[in-house]
């Protein structure tokens, strides 16, 4: 039995490549390939699919403006998330615990109930159709998770690293940015990660929020869907390219995944 | 904890979150309770209507249907992820160059957007041009997710189980690698079985992390809407209607602003009562523990 244990997480990750394998696989087809017939590679393999998504602006810019907008969430939520989750974790102040759980309650609002608030709130302020609302809507669950993380993390470095460096004659901003921030860098690419992947994914308050200028590439998708048919090469060719940027970023942080969550404080 | 200061200044620092935070629920959040208690004809009329909506929600058939149909889901969810997602992660490699390679594979399915994964799940399993539906009706299996509602529902299920199990894997690993090795060496030496290790060892050590899947697993499954939107669109008929799906038909689809913000809010405060006693029953555990 022990010797058969790799067979468990070797057969789910088969499972877990086969329906990507599929979509792969349909972007190299023509449509016709796909609609007329089964088969299991592509017989006729076509580059096309890529080459209409590269040279049409409306394909490739959905995914700068969805890279704009995930980046600028992602740094917002950190940057602020940072000397949060320091006072979370150094100080006592009044009303602490109840604000660290009513943060935590944001993580459990769902999308489909803010969704049109959302629109008339980003409307009446003027930034409907920009970058900076979809960054600011997904602070909206990003920011609770960032300070859940961070405050973790520097929960465990030891109170008397800042009680030396102020012995030292350090000030607190000089001390917070030399010194503590590259003492919890781990605790920040996780952050930073699930921050990325969190405001990647998602799609309903990003597709509210943006009609032309900001539209993220994963609205693109379903446009096309209903407009032109069903281009399933050029879908599936879209869809492929939607994984890479998360492919990157896991194989950068790796050996911080696993961690991340399991610092956090419940 | 007992260890900190008491500064006031901490709300300097967390002010800028407040702030930003505020902006996107408070007042969204008051928006929605401000419809919640009113009609409207469209030309930005409003009549104050009272409770009536939440009454009337509270009696409707079609949010019972949609609820109990939620309930299922995430309940199916949590009991095939959670067993499943700690047996994988116990039976991963716990060291050498192969638990990086398990580790972003298995993280892949976490990062695709949402919708990309409903697409991705609707060809495979469609059944004349998908490989999964294709090899199913090979094998005499009748498979076709898009008129039955049974083939909807598992494709659904097994749609979520691909997509989030991986977080279980990951959150029950971590739990698992933070076991110092004396434990095992003293559990050999005892000559302890597999299921006592796992009983009295691995399970104790990865309560926490456990708490923390099982509670982002029923949060994000109860609010889930892009992937069976794009799945399935809440079909064949309404077999596969969950809430928020539910919630933006009534809120985007037919504009009733009305209901839909009532059901807005009895959902968000499900959500959190479920939560919070999830919250309360596992952490009182660990006070006794």
């Amino acid at each position: 039995m022990k010797r058969l244990k790799w067979l468990v997480p070797t057969l789910y990750i088969l499972f877990l490549l086969l329906p990507i394998y599929w979509l792969v696989s349909m972007s190299f087809k023509h449509t016709n390939e796909i609609l007329g017939g089964f088969t299991l590679w592509p017989r006729n393999f076509t580059l096309d699919n890529y080459r209409t998504i590269f040279t049409d602006p409306t394909w490739y810019g959905g995914y700068i403006n969805s890279i704009i907008y995930v980046l600028m969430n992602t740094v917002l939520s950190v940057a602020v998330a940072l000397p949060a989750a320091y006072a979370f974790s150094r100080y006592r102040f009044l009303g602490d615990k109840h604000l660290f759980f009513w943060l935590l309650t944001n993580r459990m609002a769902p999308p489909a109930v803010f969704a049109l608030p959302f629109f008339q709130l980003y409307s009446a302020v003027g930034l409907f159709d920009t970058h900076i609302a979809v960054a600011l809507a997904h602070c909206l669950f990003n920011i609770p998770l960032a300070v859940w993380i961070l405050e973790g993390f520097m929960s465990g470095v030891p109170k008397e690293l800042d009680e030396t460096a102020y012995v030292d004659g350090y000030g607190f901003w000089r001390f917070f940015i030399r010194i503590f921030l590259p003492t919890i860098a781990a605790g920040i690419g996780v952050a930073a990660f699930f921050c990325f992947m969190f405001s990647w994914v998602e799609l309903l308050l990003a597709k509210t929020l943006t009609s032309v200028w900001a539209k993220p590439i994963a609205a693109t998708m379903t446009r096309t869907a209903s407009t032109s048919g069903y281009e399933l090469g050029l879908l599936a060719a879209a869809g492929t390219l939607t994984i890479i940027p998360g492919a990157v970023v896991i194989w950068f942080v790796r050996n911080y995944i696993a961690r991340g969550f399991a610092l956090g404080r419940v | 904890m007992s260890n900190k200061v008491e500064n006031q200044k901490g709300w300097l620092f967390v002010l800028p979150v407040v702030l930003l935070v505020a902006f996107n629920a408070v007042i969204p959040l008051m928006t929605v309770v401000n419809y919640s208690v009113q009609e409207t004809f469209g030309n930005n009329e409003f009549f104050f209507e009272g409770v009536t909506w939440f009454e009337q929600l509270l009696h409707s058939s079609r949010f019972h249907d949609a609820l109990r149909r939620q309930l299922l889901f995430t309940g199916m969810v949590l009991v095939i992820q959670m067993p499943l997602g700690v047996a994988i992660a116990l039976a991963m490699p716990r060291r050498g160059p192969w638990v990086s390679v398990c580790l972003v594979l298995m993280a892949m399915p976490l990062l695709i957007p949402w919708n990309v994964v409903g697409a991705m799940w609707n060809i495979f399993a469609l059944p004349d041009i998908g490989l999964l539906g294709r090899m199913l009706n090979e094998i005499g299996i009748d498979y076709n997710f898009t008129q039955g509602p049974v083939a909807a529902w598992v494709t659904l299920v097994a749609m979520d189980v691909w997509h989030w199990t991986s977080l279980v894997v990951l959150l029950a690993y971590a739990g698992l690698s933070a076991i110092p090795d004396a434990y095992y060496q003293a559990a050999r030496i005892d000559g302890a079985s597999a299921w006592a290790v796992f009983r009295h060892i691995q399970l104790p050590k990865m309560k926490r992390v456990l708490t923390i899947a099982i509670l982002l697993r029923f949060m994000d499954s109860f609010m889930i809407y892009t992937e069976p939107f794009v799945l399935t669109g809440g079909g064949p008929g309404n077999s596969t209607t969950l809430l928020s799906i539910d919630l933006v038909k009534l809120a985007l689809g037919q504009f009733d602003l009305g209901p839909a913000a009532a059901m807005s809010l009895v959902y968000f405060l499900i959500v959190l009562v479920i939560s919070w006693l999830f919250y309360t029953l596992m952490t009182r555990d660990e006070a006794e523990a």
